[in-house]
């Protein structure tokens, strides 16, 4: 990739869709067009709320602007200066939050009747794919810490089987990384996926800075991936529900572009470009240097916290060469157990006592991202928040919740289940044998317990009432409580 | 020609000094500094636009703020002090034989280094054999320490900006533990009279309360200040402010003063209606 740099270097201080915003405001032109504010004249609170400047750029498509459903001009340059910024072959402006990037992905690489191999710890969006296209899920089990009680990566023996197994699968979706930093080994992913004509889709919702820092885990692009979904809003810095869908040379941009459009809005927000534009542009010329004071930032909170004593904010010494191929140091993850409070004791008394939120609490972590809007006094504040918070509510540390992995049985595809004829609202213990039509996922190890489509076992039932009862928190079902699921009805021949 | 200084106290309030000649001005990452002459105040010093210390009306700042908790504690002798690079406090403070030990936290060094050379007859005190600067996170400085000073005064310059971090529950907690079990921590409280300030008075009581068995507040007149009223808290692990006032102990002390007196004492810490009510209000929401 960097040779090909070499040969066609791009200028990226140029920002095309922000340039092209700004020539057509001054211009003046008189809208006769949608959105109906008119720049703000007609909703006076509008622009109270967001500022002139910024309802000015809420504007609609037009042929200054480029149009995000068929770019061919200001759009297109973004995106080529995007592909360029993250190596890909072709960079997608995406408006609708990372899900529609994974979602795209999803729907390029397989369709009805198809095979794709997830990892157990997939974010709902890409099984939300699944009902939506209809192919099915071969899962793969994400090996877990023991004490941390999270999902890890994918160990390689793991992602052999599923392959040996699927011989007829045709791609497969990899974190990198998982929500709490974890990376498992891409480039021998990707080597063995490629031997077996399967594509590679990458989730890099949490994984923006690796393509602009040093000594960063290896990105999706550099390790030879087929397409990637980045959250640009997340670690990038854009504003919230803006994204980048990568991909590499092995993919046809244009059908990508249709399946993007088969969901996408026609009226995508310029505010939303307009902001991946500019922050690409400021990755592109400062992330180096952002993200190296990010990483010291995230060290030296690591550092203080561990000099507390009971906390465990953990960092590479994780790395086990397969189920943890690599770590991000930016995820400033704390184990809590052992001061006997749960992460999310912590979290909320952080919230509620402290005036501070952090990412996520979850049984045994708590997670504060660190980015680059962070600077090192709110650091200290978090660090002795955490050091008030032991001197005052520290006890003696209760059982450990055990999360043991369980295999799911996947009847029904996703969409099949979705789709089915239901019987609704069955109390949770009557459900054994079962073929279950919704998701249940527990808060941790975040990895679903049950998705559409999959038959409840009386294991499941009691982890679910185990882990509710140890206070992990329970989403998915239509019943918010997880007491009655919903089933496919069963026809009786008789 | 006339130049003046002008800080909003509110957004629909101004307070404006005339400025005879602007003397110094520096801007880092923790603030920008501004030190003028003035013909009412006489030299000014200013922190991100807000006036910190004049040299007319510093004497009851800094009186109040040292004075009041060490004729309350019985045997002081360590002292810890936030902020306050001006010296002003430090000034205070130096007068007592009987502290053995000043520990200043400052964690913009550029403070003390202007305020050395313009305000050189304030912070002559800084150059006490018994006070040690330390610049540094006020916050880093004070979380490992534990039950180490007899009195801990928060010199804050305002509730946002840097200084944000001593208004916090985690600092006050931290203030706490590092406090014998005799302990006093004062601290200045904004002021309650304007709303927005007011919310921010309530928001630091309420914290503190959560910290320290007894949080009382106590009032000055500080003409520079917005409002020219300003409040103080004084947190306490053992010691009533006025209760446990030795008045005729610190008299014999001998120091002279310009605002403080022991009679004053008593008497600051009765509090109008509007701010008694303010602060019941977050003191019935104890957590």
């Amino acid at each position: 990739m960097d040779l090909l740099k070499k040969l066609k270097p791009m200028n990226q201080d140029k920002a095309p869709v922000y340039e092209a915003l700004e020539e057509f405001r001054r211009n003046r032109v008189v809208p006769f067009d949608v959105p109906g504010h008119k720049r703000g004249r007609g909703n006076p609170e509008l622009v109270k709320l967001l500022g002139k400047q910024c309802v000015e750029l809420d504007v609609n498509s037009m042929k200054p602007l480029d149009n995000l459903c068929h770019p061919i001009s200001v759009i297109k340059e973004a995106e080529a200066l995007a592909a360029d910024a993250f190596g890909a072959a072709h960079a997608f402006l995406m408006v609708g939050g990372t899900t529609s990037a994974v979602q795209t992905m999803v729907m390029t690489a397989c369709k009805a009747g198809e095979k794709i191999i997830l990892p157990r710890n997939v974010h709902r969006s890409v099984i939300n794919a699944l009902v939506v296209n209809g192919a099915t899920p071969i899962y793969v089990n994400p090996d877990t810490d023991k004490k941390l009680g999270i999902a890890l990566g994918m160990k390689i023996s793991q992602v052999e089987k599923a392959i040996e197994e699927n011989p007829d699968a045709v791609a497969i979706l990899v974190n990198n990384p998982t929500y709490y930093g974890i990376c498992s080994n891409l480039r021998k992913i990707v080597e063995i996926a490629h031997q077996h004509n399967m594509l590679v889709l990458v989730d890099e919702a949490h994984g923006t800075h690796f393509y602009f820092g040093e000594n960063m885990p290896v990105t999706a692009m550099a390790a030879g991936a087929d397409m990637a979904s980045v959250s640009m809003h997340k670690s990038g810095g854009s504003l919230t529900q803006s994204s980048f869908l990568l991909a590499g040379p092995g993919v046809s941009a244009g059908y990508v572009r249709q399946v993007i459009n088969l969901t996408q809005t026609t009226s995508a927000s310029y505010l939303l470009m307009a902001s991946l534009d500019v922050s690409r542009r400021n990755l592109a010329l400062r992330g180096k240097e952002s993200f190296r004071q990010v990483c010291e930032i995230a060290e030296y909170a690591r550092k203080e916290i561990n000099k507390i004593g009971g906390y465990y904010a953990y960092g590479k010494e994780l790395i086990n060469g397969d189920s943890v191929y690599d770590f991000d140091t930016t995820k400033l993850t704390v184990f809590t157990l052992d001061i006997g409070l749960a992460g999310i004791e912590v979290y909320d008394i952080l919230r509620d006592e402290y005036d501070i939120q952090l990412e996520l609490g979850d049984i045994g972590n708590v997670l504060a991202y660190i980015s680059i809007g962070d600077r090192m006094r709110e650091v200290e504040r978090l660090v002795s928040a955490l050091y008030d918070i032991k001197r005052l509510y520290s006890r003696d540390r209760t059982g450990l919740f055990d999360h043991e992995y369980i295999n799911p049985q996947v009847v029904l595809t996703p969409q099949e289940a979705f789709y089915a004829v239901k019987e609704e609202m069955i109390p949770i213990r009557e459900t054994n044998g079962r073929v279950c039509t919704e998701f249940v996922m527990s808060y941790p190890p975040g990895i679903p317990i049950l998705a559409p489509g999959e038959r409840i076992t009386q294991e499941i039932i009691d982890y679910i009432l185990y882990a509710k009862e140890k206070g992990c928190s329970l989403t998915g079902p239509e019943d918010e409580r997880c007491e009655r699921l919903n089933v496919i009805k069963e026809m009786k021949l008789y | 020609m006339e130049y003046w200084f002008s800080e909003h106290h509110t957004e629909n309030v101004k307070f404006s000094v005339k400025v005879d000649k602007h003397l110094y001005s520096n801007e880092n990452d923790l603030g920008r500094v501004d030190i003028f002459d003035s013909l009412e105040y006489g030299r000014i010093l200013a922190v991100d636009g807000y006036i910190i210390f004049t040299e007319r009306d510093e004497f009851i700042y800094d009186e109040m703020l040292a004075h009041i908790p060490m004729a309350v504690h019985k045997d002081a002798r360590r002292i810890l002090v936030f902020g306050a690079g001006d010296g002003g406090v430090i000034d205070e403070l130096v007068k007592y034989d009987s502290i053995e030990r000043i520990d200043l936290v400052e964690i913009n060094d550029g403070v003390i280094e202007a305020c050395r050379k313009f305000f050189p007859d304030v912070a002559v005190s800084l150059d006490d054999p018994r006070v040690n600067l330390y610049t540094d996170n006020a916050l880093r400085f004070i979380r490992h320490i534990e039950n180490e000073y007899d009195i801990i005064i928060v010199d804050s310059a305002g509730f946002y900006g840097p200084g944000e971090s001593l208004l916090t529950r985690e600092f006050y907690g931290s203030c706490y533990k590092a406090l014998k079990e005799d302990g006093i921590m004062v601290n200045q409280h904004q002021s309650p009279f304007y709303e927005a300030d007011r919310v921010e008075t309530q928001k630091a009581h309420k914290r503190i309360l959560t910290s320290f068995p007894i949080s009382r507040v106590y009032q000055a007149h500080i003409p520079s200040y917005p409002s020219g009223y300003w409040l103080f808290g004084f947190a306490s692990k053992k010691y009533h402010p006025v209760d446990d006032l030795d008045a005729a102990r610190w008299n014999s002390l001998g120091i002279a003063t310009d605002y403080y007196t022991t009679n004053l004492h008593v008497g600051c810490f009765a509090l109008p209606a509007y701010v008694e009510r303010a602060l019941k209000d977050v003191e019935k929401i104890k957590d």
